[in-house]
């Protein structure tokens, strides 16, 4: 396509933030063209495993996890279907006393932020999920946390932005990106040029490219996290898992399928491939056994990946550019952005339209790598 | 030296040429096949201690069955033949494999992929009531079991192997209550020129249709099914038949499918790029003698549907090619030999397709409730909506969103009609709405099964 487009706002990346972003802009008026290289939703934001969780992230994201929680509740409001989001819960394992003792720790720090965890048990445990083997020693309890579909996420944001006016063009690369006195010029790589005033850099693993045209060199690498979903079996195990460590993480979905998660394999940004390494499949599996042991009578049905941008600290960038006014990131998820992303868009969007969050997002500025 | 490790993935007419081939020229394969004997799907085995004679199992085809079974069993000493064996993954130079619950992974230095055809199905109301199967189905039952799919069936769809299987059904002493076939005697009548190309199996053809006549077994020509009947299992089939008159015909099983379709997983895992042939079907491309990928070759139905005699001279191509891409001299007589006998056959093939054209638009038609993938329980309707309403214009995309695809079997059912009913929802072309992308493992993998 060719032809150029002003509008107030340019987003790349059309992921769960990119789109939230684009939905919550154009509610308040401000026109949006997103640009998103493949499909809506496909990449980290569509193949990732499913967890909406608070427990377990880093203590400067809570904050931010406690506020977009609600959003998680009103789906269908915001974006027209319910994306199965289910509040199950997240129980955390422990497997030894080490990790028991980190839980405490943890429990403790972020009751203080407000996220309120139930330290369990080895007997405690077992009589509450008795599908656990004995292998857990404890774990921590957060009733609140839960599990959506990842793949009508993204693109149900999509939808509502678009019904709300924003204009989402797929298959759509940003090639060259020049900044003047009055604010962005963007051209894709099929002729599409854009006009813009601001600016907002949510291209997932992509996204250290579109910073460094800005002369913001950033830290980011891509991961590929795997992920293994079962035939379906009875629905017994109710809330999602976690362990200490992440070596794996699993929740059964009501028609039955057991999906889980761990490892890494390889991910590729030039050609957006990502591939997934057998090896890793099966040692995760004999993971899952070894704390279930009923999964051992299921079949594996299918295995998938995708690419998602993991930072040095393995916290997000989120806020305005250090080095270019109208320019906001929100990238670099790390593997947790899923529970984060429909607030990241209404973070993005009080940026630009009012200047400023009640969101404490200094941990997160993209300042802190210079030096 | 070390000798070059060389895997062959299925023990069918194509992959028994194709070790044969390599053996004759001093090389060692590993072959890999899911059946416990050699044979593939059409040369099918019984376990061991069924004695029915192979006249009885293969008809016309007993001699080209025995032949291969014995080509076989005099390989074995050169050969490491793991049977019983689920080749479920390429990726990292190697073959993945699992077997009695022990993983494996095999490096190769050429894999050669045989992994043949399943039956192509065009879902319908009542298609997953219990006795309905599909004619491959049908076939395996009677070939590896001696059983019977019911005791009064309903034959349906279109292709050879409608005829075949009816046949056989027969001459095994069940009752075949109908044939009821979606192509029109003309469409034979056009196709003469081609069939011709390979008279002795347009013979064969014929006399399972004067068979059928013989036998006074209903048949009609020009149908289009409209469902399967019954409430906990099936009791009869509803039909359209050619003047545009509803029928019913009790039964106690129906058998149908409407061709065949490559069994292209693996292949696709191995980094083949694809084609679109036209008629519905996406087939792995490769060169003249199997080229698919570095280092990958594939022959066979895989490649495309060619038949038994086709696969066993696409085998044997195949091990030519790898044997002289290791350095072994191959004489272009052998090959050209080959490539005459396979352009008969193309030809009697293109022959086929006009005598039973697949009626890709039944799926487009189907009531919004007919399920669709019998897998996630997706029904049509459900493909509908998110193509209409969702803006689901690309198969994995709509997959992603309603399922369809996404179950056990990972498409390779409802796969075909899926596309077809995305494309007319969309008012696009069937290869504009792309294929259902291949995900390891290709078949269900137990969680328990583990590396050594």
């Amino acid at each position: 396509m060719t032809g150029t487009m002003a509008t107030d706002v340019c987003i790349i990346g059309g992921g769960i933030a990119g789109c939230s972003a684009a939905l919550h802009l154009a509610k308040r008026g401000i026109s949006v063209v997103l640009l998103e290289k493949g499909r809506i939703g496909a990449q980290a934001s569509g193949v990732n495993f499913g967890g909406v969780r608070r427990q377990g992230r880093h203590l400067a994201e809570i904050p931010l996890a406690l506020r977009g929680r609600p959003m998680w509740d009103r789906m269908v409001d915001l974006v027209g279907e319910d994306c199965e989001f289910r509040a199950t819960g997240h129980l955390r394992l422990a497997r030894d006393p080490a990790d028991m003792a980190a839980l405490e720790t943890y429990a403790r720090d972020a009751g203080a932020l407000g996220l309120d965890l139930e330290l369990i048990g080895g007997n405690e445990l077992r009589r509450r999920f008795p599908w656990l083997s004995e292998v857990p020693v404890g774990a921590s309890w957060c009733p609140g946390d839960g599990q959506a579909n990842p793949r009508v996420v993204g693109p149900a944001f999509g939808r509502a932005a678009r019904a709300a006016g924003a204009d989402l063009r797929e298959g759509e690369e940003a090639a060259t990106f020049e900044r003047d006195g009055k604010g962005f010029r963007i051209a894709t790589t099929s002729g599409l040029a854009i006009t813009s005033r601001a600016l907002v850099n949510t291209a997932g693993a992509w996204a250290g490219r579109v910073a460094g045209h800005f002369d913001e060199p950033v830290p980011i690498h891509s991961i590929a996290p795997q992920m293994v979903v079962t035939e379906p079996s009875p629905h017994v195990i109710g809330p999602v898992l976690g362990i200490v460590g992440g070596a794996l993480y699993l929740r059964q979905i009501e028609r039955g399928n057991v999906i889980f998660g761990g490892g890494d394999g390889l991910a590729d940004i030039a050609t957006t491939r990502s591939t997934v390494l057998p090896r890793n499949t099966v040692e995760v599996g004999a993971l899952a056994c070894r704390l279930i042991p009923h999964l051992a009578r299921l079949n594996v049905i299918r295995v998938w990946t995708g690419i998602e941008g993991e930072m040095a600290d393995v916290i997000p960038v989120i806020g305005p550019s250090r080095t270019t006014p109208g320019l906001f990131h929100a990238f670099g998820f790390s593997g947790h952005g899923f529970q984060l992303g429909p607030i990241v868009g209404v973070i993005l969007a009080e940026l630009i339209a009012d200047g400023t969050t009640p969101s404490p997002i200094a941990p997160f500025d993209i300042g802190r790598f210079v030096g | 030296m070390s000798e070059a490790r060389i895997v062959i993935v299925g023990a069918g007419p194509a992959g028994v040429r194709a070790a044969e081939a390599l053996v004759n020229h001093g090389l060692a394969p590993i072959v890999i096949d899911e059946a416990p004997a050699a044979g593939g799907q059409i040369y099918r085995r019984p376990p061991a201690g069924f004695a029915r004679p192979a006249r009885v199992l293969y008809g016309f085809e007993a001699a080209k069955a025995q032949r291969l079974h014995a080509a076989f069993e005099a390989l074995r000493p050169r050969l490491d033949y793991r049977p019983d064996t689920l080749a479920w993954n390429v990726s990292e130079g190697s073959l993945w494999t699992q077997r009695s619950g022990t993983i494996e992974r095999i490096p190769f230095d050429r894999l050669i992929l045989c992994t043949g055809a399943m039956d192509r199905v065009i879902p319908l109301p009542g298609w997953t009531l219990p006795g309905a199967f599909t004619l491959g189905g049908a076939q395996v039952a009677l070939k590896a079991q001696g059983c019977a799919v019911g005791r009064r069936t309903v034959f349906f769809g279109t292709g050879p192997l409608l005829y075949l299987v009816a046949h056989q059904i027969a001459a095994a002493g069940a009752t075949v209550a109908a044939v009821l076939d979606t192509s029109r005697a003309r469409d034979s009548w056009h196709a003469l020129a081609g069939l011709v190309a390979v008279p002795t199996t347009a013979l064969k053809g014929a006399w399972y249709q004067l068979d059928l006549v013989l036998r006074r077994t209903p048949w009609h020509r020009g149908i289009r099914p409209l469902a399967v009947m019954g409430r906990d299992r099936v009791e009869g089939v509803r039909f359209r038949d050619a003047n545009g008159t509803e029928r019913e015909i009790a039964c106690d099983a129906v058998a149908f499918g409407y061709g065949l379709k490559p069994e292209t997983q693996l292949a696709e895992l191995a980094g083949a790029a694809f084609a679109y042939d036209g008629a519905g079907l996406w087939l792995p491309r490769v060169d003249p003698a199997g080229r698919l990928a570095p280092n990958v070759y594939a022959a066979g139905d895989g490649c495309g549907i060619l038949g038994a005699d086709a696969a066993e001279l696409a085998g044997r191509r195949a091990g030519l090619a790898v044997a002289a891409d290791l350095g072994r001299t191959v004489p272009p007589r052998e090959i050209a030999g080959i490539e005459r006998r396979r352009s008969a056959i193309r030809a009697f093939r293109a022959g086929l397709e006009v005598a039973f054209p697949t009626p890709t638009e039944l799926a487009a038609t189907l009531p919004d409730a007919t399920i669709l993938c019998r897998c996630e329980g997706a029904t049509v309707g459900a493909l509908r909506t998110v193509a209409n309403h969702k803006d689901a214009g690309e198969i994995n995309q709509a997959k992603a969103l309603c399922r369809v695809g996404m179950g056990r079997c990972q498409g390779r059912v409802c796969g075909f009609a899926a596309c077809q009913v995305l494309a007319a929802a969309r008012g696009v072309s069937v290869e504009a709405v792309g294929r259902l992308r291949a995900q390891a493992p290709v078949k269900p993998l137990p969680l328990a099964a583990r590396l050594p």
